[in-house]
């Protein structure tokens, strides 16, 4: 990556994030997909072979094997989304006892507004909870600034620090200004010294003091340090803010006086009460939790917040117009409802065309059964017409959930799902539960060969490395067996007759077994599965049982269904569930 | 010639239609001219079929990368029902660019929605300022129907003041190779087209 590159350039925050690890010498990164977070180790892969970046399993491997190169003296970041710290909270919560040696950032994107996540959760607590710096770029400039400035600090205190970033911080687009690589002097390898790094109760609890008095030290540069900034504009109304949250504020209230937490914990106390004394009144423009606004509130400091601004789903400039507007007193105009709204037929996100997992979902049609779901493209087999998931948690929960609800004792036979990328992520300790405690789950992992929703990251299955090498593959049916698992089965998912056998069988079976549907994504894959099929309008009886597939390629609606030869991904299911014969390929092809 | 004021598109479609690129041809074409940019859009589920936005700002300074409603000079859509769909976003003025083309989602196949019959009509009642072309027959007819996108950004481009030797670059920057004739043409196509 030698080549001669523009001063500036238009980058997106995760990009920016990526650019900013590789001009502070990081030379380990480390991670596991999650929108909004991905592209940052995607990018930062592209600096191979000055960084090494790898896709680890989950997130809490991710998390150690950076504290790991940390430890060792190397600079390392580690990126997940905000869910993955949940994950990584295990290390995060003892890394911070142990302390860091090579700067160690890690990158967690939040998810405003759930675009693409179970949940809302705000990871400045985790901050908070960990007692580690926090970072909050507001930006792409300042997103790849202060990875850069959070590993100097995290290096300097030898601490773990936080950079988090949101859906619109870190998938904007801004120029950015590109500095050169400075590769760190420190020398690595591990220097034994076990009362540093070994948290046993004898040297832990000196740790638990240190932790406190790295935290006093922390608050200290947060409160002199220059992207933790007073604007000072009119003296009528002070806002302190975050984040995108600070772009916001500037658009809705451009005459206001603002204090910019860049450095947003330990909380600039000082800061605070400085600007506090220099403004009539203080709003609090955050987004998700009320973080800042309760710590102001602790100061004895008189402000306003959550009172205006909603705290559920993202901040946007017109939800902040409008609590300006109630701040003011003044009538909140709703907003124009968009014309012939009620006659916009809604377009969720589905299934493509082609996809392997509608085979699965569609064969689970034929039964009553409760399906446990997991994390993924899959989840979309929640939507009518296929409506065949009935619980999302989290991560491995298809599996562990499954077993759970057996043992309650439910009537009806249950079965779970979870994809390739998530069975190595936290499925396989659920399947030895299963296998363990005797239970009789079905486990379908629908094995689409990479990590698809997130944009098609490579796994332990797809034997390739994020640096591009061929690797070993690990065999999902080895796993399975080697947990314990007797019934291990493999199936094609655009066979429906013998995936409707198989599941039936495995069901029907008194112990437990491992259904593998493997079939390649074909977005991956840039092909269709098989020729374009089209529907002989002729021969064609208006059943509409091809509609039962929910695919974006069959429109109905009409008196008998089209298929959007476009968008057909050619996998020939609708063929297979005609009862007319009436779906064919134009060509003749026969599939194979 | 441009006045300082921020500048803001919304370019909407449906996952796969090749939103995001012409967003990122806009963003490069608005660098080109000096301005400061910020654009959004999002990622992950949502691109799955599902409807796909992106939001374009450029001018002097620029702080929020998200598009108030009623603020957008420029709407462009490659798909009726998304047009209407984001119609909120268009300033009073503004001009939209719509595609004529229709994409059936899945809850109107499955009979939970209908598709609107009468969308062309519907279009102009909303938008004042309205160009309405066949993106996508025109793209077939230049040998790819995925250059529709190209197409309508040419369209858009009469309406933002950027200058031609801008967009020639970003078009350039952002398209492989072996698909920069039929994006130049398709540009052309668009902008030329009254």
């Amino acid at each position: 990556m030698q080549r001669k590159m523009a001063l500036r350039q238009l980058l997106s925050g995760n990009e920016a994030i990526a650019r900013g690890a590789f001009e502070a010498g990081v030379t380990v990164g480390t991670g596991y997909p999650g929108t909004p977070s991905t592209e940052i180790l995607e990018n930062l892969a592209k600096y191979k072979p000055d960084v090494y970046c790898e896709w680890s399993p989950n997130e809490k491997v991710a998390f150690e094997v950076a504290a790991g190169a940390s430890i060792a003296g190397a600079r390392s970041i580690v990126t997940m989304k905000h869910v993955g710290l949940n994950v990584a909270a295990d290390p995060l919560m003892t890394l911070s006892y142990l302390g860091v040696e090579g700067g160690f950032v890690a990158c967690v994107a939040d998810d405003p507004g759930m675009h693409s996540s179970q949940n809302e959760q705000d990871t400045r607590n985790y901050a908070r909870f960990a007692k580690v710096p926090l970072f909050e770029p507001s930006d792409s400039q300042e997103a790849k600034d202060f990875v850069k400035l959070a590993l100097q600090i995290s290096e300097e205190f030898n601490t773990p620090a936080i950079l988090r970033t949101t859906t619109r911080v870190s998938h904007s687009r801004s120029l950015v200004h590109l500095e050169e690589r400075a590769v760190s002097q420190k020398k690595v390898g591990l220097v034994k010294n076990p009362p540093r790094f070994v948290p046993i109760p004898v040297w832990g609890r000196p740790m638990r003091h240190r932790v406190e008095d790295r935290l006093m030290k922390l608050q200290k540069l947060s409160e002199s340090i220059s992207i933790n900034r007073i604007e000072w504009r009119e003296k009528k109304l002070g806002i302190i803010t975050s984040s995108i949250s600070y772009q916001y504020s500037r658009e809705v209230w451009p005459e206001a006086s603002v204090l910019k937490l860049g450095f947003s914990y330990p909380f600039p106390d000082a800061l605070i009460r400085e600007f506090a004394a220099g403004v009539d009144e203080i709003l609090v423009v955050e987004e998700l939790d009320d973080f800042i606004e309760q710590h102001v509130l602790a100061l004895g400091i008189k402000c306003r917040g959550r009172e205006f601004v909603p705290g559920i789903m993202e901040l946007d400039p017109d939800r902040l117009k409008a609590a300006r507007l109630k701040m003011e007193g003044r009538p909140v105009t709703a907003a124009k409802s968009v014309a012939f709204a009620d006659q916009l037929p809604p377009r969720p996100p589905v299934l493509c065309p082609g996809c392997p997992h509608r085979g699965v979902f569609y064969a689970l049609t034929k039964h009553d059964v409760v399906v446990t779901g997991d994390i993924g493209c899959y989840s979309l087999g929640a939507f009518k017409p296929l409506d065949r998931m009935d619980t999302i948690l989290c991560m491995g929960a298809g599996v562990s959930m499954a077993h759970g609800l057996e043992k309650a004792g439910e009537q009806k036979k249950v079965v779970g799902v979870l994809g390739d990328s998530t069975f190595f992520h936290s499925g396989i300790t659920g399947l030895i539960d299963i296998a363990y405690n005797k239970g009789s789950s079905t486990i379908i992992v629908l094995d689409n060969r990479t990590t698809a929703m997130t944009g098609h990251q490579d796994h332990p299955g797809t034997g390739r490395t994020l640096m591009g090498e061929a690797t070993r593959t690990i065999s999902i049916e080895d796993v399975g067996r080697a947990c314990g698992i007797g019934r291990v089965s493999v199936i094609d998912p655009y066979n429906l007759e013998n995936t409707g056998q198989v599941i039936s069988e495995e069901m029907a079976a008194k112990e437990p077994s491992l259904i593998v549907s493997r079939a390649p994504c074909p977005l991956r894959e840039r092909r269709r599965v098989g020729p374009v099929r089209t529907i002989q309008t002729d021969e064609c009886k208006g059943c509409e049982l091809c509609l039962g597939l929910g695919c974006p390629a069959i429109e109905g609606g009409s008196e008998k269904p089209k298929i959007n030869e476009l968008l057909c991904g050619g996998c020939g299911l609708c063929e297979q569930v005609c009862p007319a014969g009436a779906i064919r390929n134009p060509a003749g092809v026969k599939q194979a | 010639m441009i006045k300082n004021d921020t500048q803001s598109v919304v370019l909407v479609g449906v996952g796969g239609q090749g939103i995001l690129l012409a967003s990122e041809i806009l963003a490069q074409a608005a660098m080109q001219a000096g301005f400061e940019v910020k654009t959004n859009e999002v990622h992950g589920m949502a691109q799955r079929g599902g409807s796909v936005m992106a939001q374009i700002r450029y001018g002097k300074d620029v702080h929020s990368p998200l598009v108030a409603k009623g603020s957008a000079q420029i709407l462009g859509a490659l798909e009726h029902v998304e047009a209407l769909r984001y119609a909120d976003y268009i300033a009073p003025q503004g001009l939209a660019a719509v595609s004529a083309e229709s994409i059936t989602p899945v809850t109107v196949s499955s009979g939970a929605a209908s598709y609107p019959a009468n969308v062309e009509e519907m279009l102009k009642k909303v938008f004042p300022r309205l160009v309405y072309i066949d993106a996508a027959k025109k793209a077939t007819e230049l040998g790819d129907v995925r250059a529709a996108n190209i197409i309508l950004l040419g369209v858009i481009s009469r309406g933002l003041d950027l200058p031609l030797d801008a967009w020639h670059k970003a078009i350039k920057q952002c398209v492989r190779e072996k698909f920069l004739d039929l994006n130049m043409k398709a540009f052309e196509l668009g902008r030329n087209f009254s």
